[in-house]
């Protein structure tokens, strides 16, 4: 038997960090296909005559935001109180506790609300995306797709990507709403500031630009979201248990992504607008 | 290399070609899964590709249907090399193609008459109840009339091949691509798989390309056979020549006798430890 030699710490390191790199690029490659097909499936393949599943599309909805209406609704609901209670107890301090409904408004909108729905979402959607497509894949029915000459990206994904561009910013909306009024409920109950007080002090602290900003941020996470659950399905090849593990990795990676979407954003209308 | 070109052989004198693969190759990485493989179909005739499990009759089938890519080599499907051809033009060819896959591969999100009518939606303008009215024949021809509104998970596996069989011909096709028709099901409802292939031979006059390792199928509707033995083609002809053929391996495959050992542990250790 010959003699097999370890390989040194720096050949393994140098191997380890190069595959990795190599993985990386793979990954851009065909994510960056991936989003080419949807948007080409999405636009241009409706221009000729290929239209959107409308009925799929409809059924996705459903599926993505109305059942996901409670989840939101409680979360969003507490996420309010909680944020009004920090800043009661700042607030109280120096007397202008009145302020806590600008607090609450504002952060809601800009940024709790958005992001809040996203990260529900990508455990919601995200997973299910991931696992539908994956189970597909695993089951030859993307490919039963592709040999009756049918894209299976136009099929799939872009009846989910329309879904969430409409879904995700109305959920926000619906997030931003209740959180808003979680807040007011614990102000008027245990901070004793007089309901019409703290509806004035809202309407007037917010501004058209920061209820926009928070749905431009919720239309792109709702894009990263379908993107990163479509690519983990499609990346499955072997077994069921791969399934399960793309699954997992369509909710951190998507969740990540929101993060570093959502500080992009923020970054960019703190300087621009 | 071997060339297996039937219309050169006496047996072949006068049958028309449908299918021809000239000097395929191709990789799973870097291994060489088909090594330079050259073999044509008759035209309207049941081929059946067999060998082993792992000699590369699922990956041939995967490239005859076009979802893989050959390293090398040509592929005519009705005079046109569909290895070259961009994804617009495939799916025109593919449309002129049925397959079933091993386990049916139905939407499981869409009843048996919307499996049924997805090609049709997709790729004609006809009006529902025309449609309608089709899904019912295509049914009707692989006995599954009355299931229109089941779904597939409601099936047996016999019943889903049908199914999927029924999609598979929804647009008439001229070539139908069968990858391990028998595989999980029992011995009646195999043969009952059988012969529905061997009438739409007759009666449509289909080119029928089946990949299997089930012996009896073999012998009950193949018109020519092609064996593969780790990626090459050692046999293609008619069915009457492959009984009589004297290579060992093929010999081994029809007899149904187990393989030599391949390796002693010392040549396992070695294969594992890479020398």
């Amino acid at each position: 038997m010959g003699v097999w030699k370890m390989p040194s710490k720096t050949e393994s390191l140098s191997g380890l960090f190069g595959r990795r790199v190599m993985f990386f690029r793979e990954d851009i490659h065909d994510i960056s296909k991936l989003i080419n097909d949807t948007f080409y499936g999405a636009f241009i393949s409706p221009l000729k005559g290929k239209p959107i599943r409308f009925r799929a599309s409809i059924s996705e909805m459903v599926k993505t935001g109305y059942d996901a209406v409670p989840i939101v609704a409680v979360i969003s609901l507490f996420l309010g109180i909680i944020l009004a209670l920090q800043a009661a107890y700042q607030l109280r301090r120096v007397g202008a506790l009145i302020y806590v409904a600008n607090l609450v408004g504002v952060s809601i909108t800009r940024e709790l609300g958005p992001i809040v729905t996203a990260i529900i979402v990508s455990g919601r959607s995200g997973s299910s995306f991931a696992a539908e497509i994956g189970s597909m894949k695993f089951e030859e029915e993307v490919d039963a797709l592709v040999t009756m000459g049918i894209n299976p990206v136009r099929f799939l994904v872009v009846p989910k990507l329309v879904a969430m561009m409409i879904m995700v910013p109305a959920l926000t909306v619906f997030s931003d709403c209740v959180g808003i009024l979680g807040g007011f409920l614990l102000s008027v109950s245990a901070l004793d500031i007089h309901p019409y007080n703290y509806f004035q002090q809202t309407v007037n602290s917010l501004l058209i630009k920061d209820i926009i900003t928070g749905l431009m941020k919720a239309w792109a996470f709702g894009i990263v979201i379908t993107i990163i659950g479509a690519h983990e399905g499609f990346k499955v090849k072997g077994s069921a248990a791969e399934v399960g593990r793309r699954t997992t990795s369509a909710v951190v990676a998507s969740i990540f992504l929101v993060i570093i979407l959502d500080l992009f954003f923020t970054a960019l209308f703190y300087y621009f607008t | 290399m071997e060339n297996f070109e039937f219309e050169q052989c006496e047996y072949g004198k006068g049958m028309e070609t449908a299918i021809e693969i000239i000097g395929l190759k191709s990789h799973y990485g870097d291994m060489e899964v088909l090594k330079d493989i050259t073999v044509s179909m008759p035209k309207g005739k049941i081929t059946t590709i067999v060998g082993k499990s792992g000699s590369g009759k699922s990956t041939l089938l995967k490239h005859l249907i076009g979802l893989l890519k050959p390293t090398k080599g040509e592929i005519l499907i009705g005079g046109k090399d569909i290895s070259v051809l961009r994804e617009e033009e495939l799916n025109e060819v593919r449309k002129k193609m049925g397959v079933l896959f091993q386990g049916a591969a139905l939407l499981n999100s869409l009843s048996v008459s919307d499996n049924v009518a997805l090609p049709i939606r997709e790729h004609t303008r006809l009006n529902e109840s025309t449609i309608h009215i089709m899904v019912h024949m295509k049914l009707d021809l692989v006995g599954l009339s009355g299931f229109e509104n089941f779904y597939p998970s409601q099936l047996s596996g016999g019943m889903k091949k049908r199914a999927g069989l029924a999609r598979a011909m929804a647009l008439d096709p001229e070539f139908l691509f069968f990858d391990e028709p028998s595989s999980g099901l029992d011995p009646v409802t195999a043969a009952g798989l059988d012969k529905l292939i061997l009438k739409l031979r007759d009666v449509f006059k289909i080119t029928i390309v089946v990949v299997t390792h089930e012996l009896p199928s073999l012998f009950m509707i193949s018109d020519h056979v092609i064996m593969l033995d780790s990626g090459e083609a050692i046999f293609a002809g008619p069915l009457d020549e492959l009984k009589t053929a004297d290579d060992p391996r093929i010999k081994m495959f029809l007899e149904r006798r187990p393989e030599e050992e391949t390796y002693s542990p010392d040549d396992y250790l070695r294969v594992i430890a890479g020398d």
